[in-house]
């Protein structure tokens, strides 16, 4: 309905609810209707983001001219229902309550040793709308407890009461319907098919959901009581979703994480790399500064250290590159970019910590850098049509997927493979050689070209089209050409925030192009320094076999080797650099071979901002106040004093001070990138990847029953060229630095084309394979000969 | 009153089951003219006889498919429930075994009425003879034309499909047989939609009884007047009275609804050994038990629901004196125990408690003061779970305990097998060595 401005207008109706009347949308249930008015129903099957189910009874209400009493859940209002809660219906109250006895005749009433005891549902709404008394004398049901229905998701029946929250949860939301109700009557149970557990990417959602403590974490089972835990607002570092957390620790422990409601973002849910992901932090960490002296690092005071670093890096000056890794806060990544222009003086910065090129540094600089959010999650969700490109939600940037999925959009992907992500979107598939991405997205059917030409339609374009080579530029100019959004996806939860603080050559924050000398002063004057000392000339890709001989000092924070395409970075490229300062909270590669190690806080010992995808600030508390440790942008700064520099802030607060006065550039942006599509045949086996959500990431070490829920390790090929190499079980895969052994099975790619997961336990195509993607790899059937 | 066989009247043909056989009594007559009408004159033509659904609930069934939207588009279903399963109910089956191409004629002529292009019948799993019978009746249909494409040249199409439910009580209740029959776990479905709206796949079903089926083609042929001489304004119509339990001749009597429970009764041939009727149900365990004072009462809708129980699928049950009122309702209860879907807390977990307390009175353990949170967990059940099973779970004991109190009573004390010899209540308790 819409008014005569054309505004939409929310038809309403009129209700009474224990006495007080009231206007609510139309369409409006019951059960949110009294919460309006303050009026707390009891629910358990009941959930705002699932389908009303009304099995559970425990909401019922006396409705006028109803001659049974009704679930609020599943009852919507009309106009003129006059509604009697247990507030004002000895029949509401009655119905409750026996409702609530029933729910705890087979409750096994272990509250004490139970994880739930405390936040729990049943326990909370039996005191409030139970009777303090159970009349009930039998013998309970026995079920074995807890069974596993996957490695880490613990299953107590006995708890179970039976809402399928979780199962309607796996069905409706994640797409996975993993897991069922079984059995009849007071036998009914959750359960998996036999040898197929509940391995959703999306299973800890059913924990958090559980009215009960039915399901608990092979993680956190008896780990705490809630009562005991140090709650914390955050935002995941995974990835680019951006999910809102709440981080629970005790005694200087994180003990769990949480989804947080977020119903611009994740809505209440996230992945289980996001909830379970998180033991990495407390190990292996670096305590103390490391300064290396005759050949081996050795723990060193942080005035001898910082004195040792600044030194060195002023040595180099100029001549030092910057890699800044992809999963810093945006106050970090500006710290950097401030720190490289304005006191090394070098424009040899990036974020990239990954496959990349000079042409999506271009594509980024032009199309992504400083743009407003105007492609958000609303705007999928009611997007007529969404292209992928490159880009496989479900694996890289799991919200995405269930946003896609919930609002049914019709999906077309151009892509190497199809996945059961894709077909449990409703998308459809348009199969590229990897690395040809470019040519697809020129040569695009007519009807796709069209649907883009919609009127809210989008392109999301994964950080994958780094590796076809025109392919920015065909991304660039085919939203120019159709007018569709175009939004980029990169798969770290600091790649956005790190390009809009200027932590890639070319680029200053907000992003100013360095070339502009009205953007240079801009920034000059937010930081305090002269515009004339900044860099004015781009440097070319700071990872250039060229530029990287030029420099005589790295600048490295938080970046693994093993994630470049090998042999883009080596061992000996790391010790041809003269000097290398590493800021980083684990050891790595890089700080075997620094000079010095500066150790830095963790998400969890500060506060700071990611930027989502969508543009989106995802801010996070600090979760253990009482730390010491730095953040990256306090220990540059105070290399910063150390080399004779301020320039402006280095806090947390000071930085997005900062940020927010300088703002996003208004003026020309950069050029958009313009490269032709490799042509030319594509023989052999092409290899398609990308990182599965769970792979061999250090992120997700220390915690084996997150691994153990990965999807198997398998090639996947298309069933022609699987009979063509006489359809065995396994194929060894072989590139220029050696082989791996995997499973094989038939998949939607192209003949040519083998799919092997990134970066799997055993199976890296970097450091395995030494191949990068669309690379020529060799493929034989069976073991290596 | 006299018997007024109808659906009965040829069973004692060996060969009515066959084609032949029901077209040597006028079957498909009703079809070949049905066709030759307009649709929504069918339905007005049942809704003008008043008959009502006989599978329990009593639903008026021209009304039933007067709510069928028409013109909508969508594909329309007529689905017959042929899940027979309620203890004492034995109807269905019957007829089903011995006039099937009865029931087939009805599908047919439903179907046309309600516009439905295919149609299910869903029989229970545990009764491959009556499956078989039906399912040939539906082969030899199909290859007399009467079944496929362009009906007798009507231009009508149906296909019928016969399916074998797999022996869960719940897929009686409609919405749960939708859901059975489309592949999925049987339970309940939330209403609304309700089925004539959105039900099978989603579209506009309806969902009739075997019985009630069965009286669509001799309404069409005999006509309304002829099917109204028959019982009262608000119950027209016969009955296929089937009677259970402590009789000379248990069996199926086929007489109009008003009848009387001791006219029944004498057709049955009276209680067997000559002793008396201690208590009895008018249709199936899910109806409030009855005792001798009421055996005057005709039986129809409106009267047994005076009475306080519900004329239910019309299949009385007799019990003489020897046996326990105790016994008797802890057995439907753990009927129901095991046959509650799960689905809603008050079923799952009322059905679980009264039984455990029954069983305890059927031990002699039972204490006085249990009867009355008996009687409260009864009324926690009623009208509050999910679907019609926990209501008619929480029937039996209330009854019972309103007639015979002091049976429960007397459980307290003594356990019911020393009260009552369980030998005795067999019906062939004569045969059982002492």
């Amino acid at each position: 309905m819409t008014d005569m401005l054309n505004q939409e207008v929310v038809a309403t109706v009129n209700v009474t609810i224990d006495g007080v009347e009231l206007q609510v949308p139309k369409g409006t249930l019951a059960i949110r209707a009294a919460e309006l008015i303050g009026v707390e129903i009891p629910r358990f099957c009941d959930h705002p983001l699932l389908e009303p189910v009304a099995a559970c009874r425990a909401c019922l209400i006396e409705v006028e001219g109803m001659p049974k009493p009704q679930p609020a859940c599943a009852q919507v209002v009309s106009d003129g229902m006059t509604i009697h809660t247990q507030q004002s219906s000895a029949v509401a109250r009655d119905a409750q309550e026996g409702v609530l006895e029933f729910l705890l005749l087979n409750h096994p009433l272990d509250c004490p040793v139970c994880d739930k005891g405390g936040e729990c549902p049943l326990q909370n709404q039996a005191m409030s709308a139970g009777r303090s008394e159970s009349r009930f004398e039998g013998e309970k049901r026995i079920f074995e407890k807890p069974i596993p229905i996957s490695a880490q998701i613990l299953l107590d029946r006995e708890r179970c009461v039976s809402c399928a929250r979780c199962t309607r949860f796996s069905e409706q939301i994640a797409g996975d319907p993993m897991i069922e109700l079984l059995e009849r009557g007071a036998n009914q149970q959750v359960g998996i098919a036999s040898d197929e557990p509940f391995n959703s990417y999306f299973s800890g959602n059913t924990i958090q959901i559980c009215p009960v403590g039915a399901l608990t974490s092979a993680d956190y089972r008896f780990r705490s009581r809630p009562f005991d835990l140090v709650s914390t607002p955050t935002a995941c570092e995974h990835c680019a979703s951006g999910c809102s957390l709440r981080t629970d620790s005790r005694r200087g422990e994180v003990t769990r994480r949480l989804a947080w409601e977020d119903p611009q973002v994740n809505e209440d849910w996230n992945c289980d790399k996001g909830r379970f992901a998180f033991r990495y932090q407390a190990q292996d960490r670096i305590t103390t500064p490391l300064v290396r002296e005759d050949g081996t690092l050795r723990p060193a005071s942080w005035p001898e250290a910082i004195d040792v670093a600044a030194r060195g890096l002023q040595a180099a000056g100029s001549a030092t590159g910057v890699l800044t890794g992809g999963r810093l806060s945006v106050e970090d990544a500006y710290g950097y970019a401030k720190f490289a222009r304005g006191v090394l003086g070098t424009d040899h910065i990036d974020f990239r910590s990954r496959a990349n090129s000079e042409e999506e540094a271009q594509f980024l600089r032009a199309c992504v850098a400083g743009t407003p959010l105007t492609v958000s999650y609303a705007a999928l969700e009611s997007a007529p049509f969404v292209l992928l490109v490159a880009f496989e939600p479900e694996d890289e940037s799991p919200i995405v997927y269930l946003r896609l999925r919930k609002a049914g959009t019709r999906v077309v992907s151009i892509a190497t493979r199809g996945t059961k992500g894709l077909a449990k979107m409703g998308g459809s598939l348009l199969a590229v050689v990897p690395g040809r991405e470019a040519q697809a997205l020129r040569d695009l059917p007519a009807d796709i070209r069209q649907a883009l030409s919609q009127p809210g339609a989008v392109i999301l374009v994964g950080e994958r089209i780094a590796a076809s080579v025109g392919g920015p530029t065909a991304v660039a100019s085919l939203a120019a050409a159709t007018g569709a959004a175009l939004a980029w996806i990169p798969r770290r939860a600091g790649e956005r925030g790190a390009l809009d603080a200027g932590a890639l050559s070319g680029l200053l924050p907000g992003g100013r192009p360095l070339t502009d000398a009205r953007a240079r002063s801009e920034v000059a004057a937010a930081w305090g320094v002269d515009a004339d000392s900044l860099p004015s000339t781009p440097a070319s890709d700071v990872l250039d076999a060229a530029s990287r001989r030029s420099l005589k000092a790295l600048l490295v924070a938080g970046v693994d080797p093993a994630d470049m395409p090998a042999p883009f970075v080596t061992d000996a490229a790391l010790e041809r650099a003269a000097f290398i300062v590493s800021l980083d909270h684990h050891y790595s590669e890089i700080t075997e071979f620094a000079d010095v190690v500066l150790p830095v806080a963790l998400v969890t010992e500060k506060s700071g901002t990611f930027i989502d995808w969508e543009g989106r600030p995802r801010p996070f508390a600090q979760v253990f106040k009482d730390s010491l440790a730095m953040s990256d942008a306090s220990v540059l700064g105070m290399l910063a004093r150390a080399m004779g520099a301020t320039a402006g802030a280095w806090d947390g607060p000071g930085i997005r001070r900062e940020i927010t006065a300088l703002g996003t550039w208004s003026g020309q942006s950069a050029e958009v990138p313009a490269v032709e599509p490799e042509v030319g045949p594509t023989d052999g086996f092409r290899l398609a990847s990308w990182r599965e959500l769970l792979d061999a990431g250090v992120m997700q070490e220390g915690e084996p029953h997150l691994a153990a829920t990965a999807r198997p390790v398998v090639a996947v090929v298309s069933s022609s060229a699987l009979s063509a190499l006489g359809s065995p079980a396994s194929v060894t895969v072989t590139g220029p630095l050696g082989s791996v052994q995997l499973p094989v099975e038939a998949g939607e790619v192209l003949d040519n084309v083998i799919f092997v997961p990134m970066n799997a336990p055993g199976c890296s195509i970097y450091t395995d394979l030494g191949a990068r993607i669309g690379a020529a790899v060799d493929v034989t059937a069976g073991g290596v000969a | 009153m006299t018997l007024t066989p109808v659906i009965t009247e040829h069973w004692d043909a060996p060969d009515l089951y066959t084609l032949d056989g029901y077209q040597r009594f006028g079957g498909y007559r009703a079809l070949r003219n049905a066709l030759t009408m307009d649709p929504d004159a069918i339905i007005t033509t049942i809704k003008d006889s008043g008959l009502r659904g006989r599978g329990g609930a009593g639903f008026p069934t021209g009304l039933k498919w007067s709510f069928v939207p028409q013109n909508d588009g969508k594909p329309h279903y007529l689905v017959v429930n042929a899940d027979e399963s309620e203890p004492g109910a034995c109807k269905d089956i019957p007829i089903m075994m011995a006039n099937p191409h009865a029931l087939v004629e009805g599908v047919i002529i439903s179907s046309f009425a309600i516009r439905a292009s295919h149609a299910f019948i869903y029989i229970r799993g545990e009764v491959p003879n009556a499956l078989r019978k039906v399912a040939s009746a539906v082969a030899e249909a199909r290859r007399a034309g009467f079944i496929g494409k362009n009906i007798l040249g009507s231009g009508f199409d149906l296909e019928v499909v016969v399916h074998a439910g797999a022996g869960a009580y719940i897929c009686g209740e409609e919405t749960a047989l939708l859901d059975s029959l489309e592949g999925f776990r049987g339970q309940p479905r939330l209403k609304p939609p309700f089925p004539a709206v959105a039900g099978l796949y989603a579209s506009p079903t309806v969902i009739n009884n075997v019985e009630t089926i069965c009286n669509i083609p001799y309404i069409l042929d005999r006509g309304v007047d002829w099917f109204r001489q028959f019982g009262t304004e608000k119950s027209p119509g016969f009955k296929v009275w089937a009677v259970s339990g402590h009789v000379n001749r248990p069996g199926i009597y086929e007489a109009p609804l008003g009848i009387t429970m001791r006219e029944l009764l004498d057709y049955a041939g009276g209680v067997r050994n000559g002793g008396e009727v201690k208590f009895w149900l008018p249709g199936g365990s899910s109806v409030p038990m009855l005792t001798p004072d009421h055996l005057d009462i005709p039986m129809t809708y409106e009267e047994m629901a005076a009475a306080g129980t519900m004329l239910g699928t019309g299949t009385p049950m007799i019990f003489d004196t020897t046996v326990s009122v105790v016994k008797a309702v802890t057995r439907w209860l753990e009927f129901y125990k095991h046959e509650s879907c799960g689905k809603c807390t008050p079923c799952r977990e009322g059905t679980y408690w009264i039984t455990g307390m029954l069983e305890t009175f059927e031990h002699g353990h039972g204490a006085e003061s249990d009867l009355e949170v008996l009687v409260s967990a009864c009324n926690q059940i009623a009208g509050r779970s999910f679907c019609a099973l926990g209501d008619a779970a929480a029937t039996p004991f209330p009854a019972a305990l309103k007639y015979f109190r002091d049976e429960f009573m007397a459980a307290t004390q003594t356990p019911v097998d020393e009260q009552f010899d369980p030998v005795a209540s067999y019906v062939f308790a004569g045969a059982v060595a002492r």
